[in-house]
C-alpha cells in the first residue's frame, strides 16, 4: 500500500510534477507558492528522474523556457502566484496559440496590483477566459485538496498532451499552504528520447532530419484568412473539451432545494456550511466545480430546472457567478457571496448569505 | 559554354545551402539579414548539425527566419528568444540550440533575457543583428540607434539627455563570466563575409565544446528604415555605426581581447 504523508499543497505538486515523469520546472520565486520551486531544489529531481529544475531571472522567462521546451516535446511546467501568473500572460497566450501541451499552476493570492500574499479566488476570469491577448481558452482544473493537488498534476499534463493545450492547475493560498494527509501517486518513467520522437516529430522540435519538412513552432500567421481558419481549429479544440472533460462534484444535490456552487478552498467551506443548513432543515446541496472552463452549463441548467436557487460562493467580488448565472439562465435564483482581498468566509457567513439572498431574497 | 553544360554539377563553383529554403527573402534589397541567415545555415551544414540544429526566431524583421531556414525552429515572442533557448537546449542538451535576434529584440525588451541567458552561460550561440533602428514596424529609434540619429521616434535626431546612450549590448554581456566567445562583426564587403562566417562557425564550436555562450554581434545597415540607398547605408554604416561599435572579437576563449 502506497505511504500517506502529511504534506503541504505547494509540496504535493512539486513532488507530483516528479512522478508524472515531468522533464522540466522554470520558475520563479513568489509567496504563496515558493514551496514548489524550494521542494524541486531541495530533492534533486535530476538524479531521481533527470527532470530538468531552473530558476528563472522572470516569471516572464519562465514561461517562455516552457514554450521552448514544450514546443521540443517535453512534459514542461511552471507555477506562480497572481501577480506572477499576469506577467506569463503573454507567453501563455503564445503558447496557446502555436498549440503547445504545458501545466501553468496558479496559488491565487488577493489583488489587484501586488494584492496581499494571503489567499483569493479572484483569478477565475483571467483563468477561464483566457488571460492573455486573443480568442483562447485553458483547460483549468481547481484542485480542493492537497490530494487533489497531488492528483491533478499527472491528469493535467495528459491532458495537455491530449489537446496540445495549456492546462492550469488553478489553487489559492488555502489549498498551496495547508498541510494535509496525502497519497503520492506511483512513478511514471520520463519519455525516452525514442518515445519523443515517435510521439511529436511531427510537429516538435526534434531537430529535421532530411526527409521530413521542417517543424516550425508559431503563432504568427499574418494572413488574415488563415489566422481566421487557425483560430476556428482552436475553438472546435475548446468545444471538444467543453463535451469531453467537464468536471465536478456533487453532494447532497439529489433532494437539495439550494445549491452552493463554489470551486477549491470555497467548496470546503461551503460544505460546511451546507452541513449546517441541513441541520437547520434547509435542503442544501454543494456542486463542485472541478474543471472551471469547461464550465459544467448542462449539468447546472438541468439542475436549475428543479431547484428553488444557487448561491455561487467565491473568494472574489463575483466573478464565476457571471457563469452560473448564463447556465441557470434565469429559471430561478442566482446570486453571489464571497470575502475578498484575502479575506476568508466562515461557513456561518456563506449560510447567512443563503438565507439573506436566496431563501429571504 | 551554354546553360545546359555550365549548370553540370562539376563545373558549379557554388551552390546554395540546403538549409536556406527556395522561398523569396521577406527583406528589403540591400539588407544585410539574407546574408547573416546564409552564413549561419552553411555553418551549420558545414558543421554537419543539421539534424540536431534548432533556431529561435525573434520578433523583428526576421520574424520569419523560419521561412528561410530549412531547420527546426521556434518563433518566440518578443525579446524572449534567450528564454526560449534556455528552455530547449536544458531539455535537449545534446542538441544545438541557436537565437537569432535583432536590437529592439535583443538589447530593449529582452535585455534582461539576453543578460541572465548570458550570465548563466548557456550553452547557445546568440547571433545578433545590430542595424540601429526597429526596421519591421518602420524605422523607430533602437537602443543602439546612433547620437543625432534621425528615426520616426527620434525625428529631430536622438537626444542622450532625453533619450539616452547607444546600448554596447555587446561589450556589456562580455563583462560576464558566462560568456565565452563575443565578437563583433559585419556583412558588407566579401572579405567581412568571409570573417562573420568564421565567427559564426567558431561560435557553434564554442557550444559543441560545451563551453557556455557565444555571441556573435553582426553591425547592419537598414537602407530602408535609414532612408538611404543600399551603397549609401553601407557606407554610412562603415563611417558612423563602425566608430561606436567597433569590429573584431571582444571575447575569446572566455578572456577578454585586450
Amino acid at each position: 500500500m502506497a505511504e500517506i504523508k502529511l504534506m503541504k499543497g505547494n509540496e504535493a505538486i512539486a513532488e507530483a510534477a516528479i512522478l508524472a515523469g515531468c522533464d522540466a520546472y522554470f520558475g520563479y520565486p513568489i509567496t504563496p507558492q515558493s514551496e514548489v520551486i524550494e521542494y524541486l531544489m531541495m530533492e534533486r529531481p535530476e538524479e531521481r528522474t533527470g527532470m530538468v529544475v531552473l530558476q528563472a531571472e522572470s516569471e516572464i522567462a519562465a514561461i517562455n523556457m516552457v514554450y521552448g521546451a514544450a514546443g521540443a516535446g517535453k512534459r514542461t511546467m511552471t507555477s506562480s502566484s497572481s501577480p506572477g501568473i499576469s506577467l506569463k500572460q503573454e507567453g501563455i497566450s503564445y503558447i496557446a496559440g502555436a498549440e503547445l501541451p504545458a501545466v501553468i499552476v496558479n496559488v491565487v493570492r488577493g489583488g489587484p496590483g501586488l494584492g496581499t500574499i494571503q489567499p483569493s479566488q479572484a483569478d477565475y476570469f483571467q483563468s477561464t477566459k483566457g488571460g492573455g491577448h486573443g480568442d483562447y481558452r485553458l483547460l483549468v482544473l481547481a484542485p480542493a485538496s492537497v490530494q487533489e493537488m497531488a492528483d491533478f498534476v499527472a491528469d493535467a499534463f495528459d491532458l495537455a498532451f491530449k489537446y496540445r493545450n495549456p492546462v492550469m492547475i488553478l489553487s489559492d493560498g488555502v489549498i498551496g499552504q495547508m498541510m494535509e494527509k496525502v497519497t503520492m501517486p506511483e512513478q511514471r518513467p520520463r519519455w525516452t528520447d525514442e518515445e519523443i520522437k515517435q510521439q511529436f516529430d511531427s510537429w516538435g522540435t526534434l531537430g529535421k532530419p532530411a526527409d521530413r519538412e521542417r517543424n516550425i513552432i508559431t503563432s504568427l500567421e499574418l494572413d488574415p484568412y488563415r489566422q481566421e481558419e487557425h483560430n476556428h481549429k482552436l475553438q472546435a479544440k475548446y468545444r471538444l473539451m467543453e463535451e469531453n472533460e467537464v468536471r465536478y462534484e456533487t453532494i447532497n444535490c439529489d433532494d437539495a432545494e439550494y445549491i452552493f456552487v463554489a470551486y477549491g478552498s470555497s467548496a470546503r467551506i461551503a460544505q460546511k456550511a451546507m452541513e449546517q443548513a441541513r441541520a437547520k432543515g434547509i435542503k442544501a446541496g454543494l456542486f463542485r466545480l472541478i474543471t472551471l472552463f469547461p464550465f459544467p452549463k448542462k449539468q447546472i441548467s438541468e439542475l436549475a430546472d428543479r431547484v428553488k436557487g444557487f448561491l455561487a460562493v467565491e473568494l472574489s467580488a463575483g466573478q464565476m457567478i457571471e457563469d452560473v448565472k448564463l447556465a441557470v439562465n434565469g429559471k430561478c435564483k442566482a446570486e453571489h457571496y464571497g470575502r475578498f482581498g484575502g479575506v476568508i468566509h466562515s461557513p456561518e457567513e456563506i449560510l447567512d448569505a443563503l438565507e439573506q439572498k436566496i431563501i429571504g431574497g | 559554354m551554354d546553360v545546359k553544360e555550365i549548370i553540370k554539377p562539376e563545373n558549379l563553383v557554388y551552390t546554395k545551402t540546403k538549409n536556406m529554403t527556395d522561398n523569396p527573402l521577406s527583406y528589403c534589397p540591400g539588407c544585410g539579414h539574407g546574408t547573416a541567415h546564409r552564413l549561419t545555415m552553411e555553418v551549420v551544414e558545414e558543421m554537419g548539425i543539421t539534424e540536431d540544429t534548432i533556431g529561435v526566431a525573434p520578433v523583428g524583421c526576421s520574424v520569419l527566419a523560419y521561412d528561410f531556414m530549412n531547420i527546426d525552429m521556434t518563433q518566440a515572442a518578443h525579446g524572449r528568444a534567450p528564454a526560449v533557448a534556455t528552455g530547449i537546449k536544458r531539455v535537449w542538451p545534446e542538441k544545438f540550440v541557436f537565437t537569432y535576434q535583432g536590437d529592439g529584440d535583443l538589447a530593449a525588451i529582452g535585455g534582461n533575457e539576453t543578460l541572465h541567458a548570458c550570465n548563466r552561460g548557456e550553452n547557445i550561440v546568440i547571433i545578433f543583428v545590430n542595424n540601429g533602428i526597429y526596421g519591421m514596424t518602420g524605422g523607430q529609434m533602437a537602443p543602439t540607434t546612433l547620437d543625432g540619429m534621425r528615426t520616426s521616434t527620434s525625428p529631430y535626431g536622438r537626444d542622450f539627455a532625453t533619450m539616452g546612450h547607444p546600448l554596447k549590448m555587446t561589450e556589456l554581456i562580455a563583462q560576464l563570466p558566462g560568456t565565452h566567445f563575443v565578437t563583433r562583426q559585419a556583412v558588407h564587403t566579401p572579405a567581412a563575409v568571409r570573417k562573420a562566417k568564421k565567427a559564426i562557425r567558431k561560435a557553434f564550436e564554442v557550444q559543441k565544446e560545451k563551453k557556455g555562450m557565444a555571441f556573435v554581434e553582426i553591425v547592419s545597415n537598414c537602407n530602408s528604415g535609414w532612408k538611404m540607398t543600399p551603397v549609401d547605408a553601407n557606407n554610412w554604416m562603415v563611417e558612423n555605426m563602425f566608430p561606436y561599435f567597433p569590429l573584431g572579437d571582444i571575447k575569446v576563449d572566455g578572456n577578454l581581447v585586450k
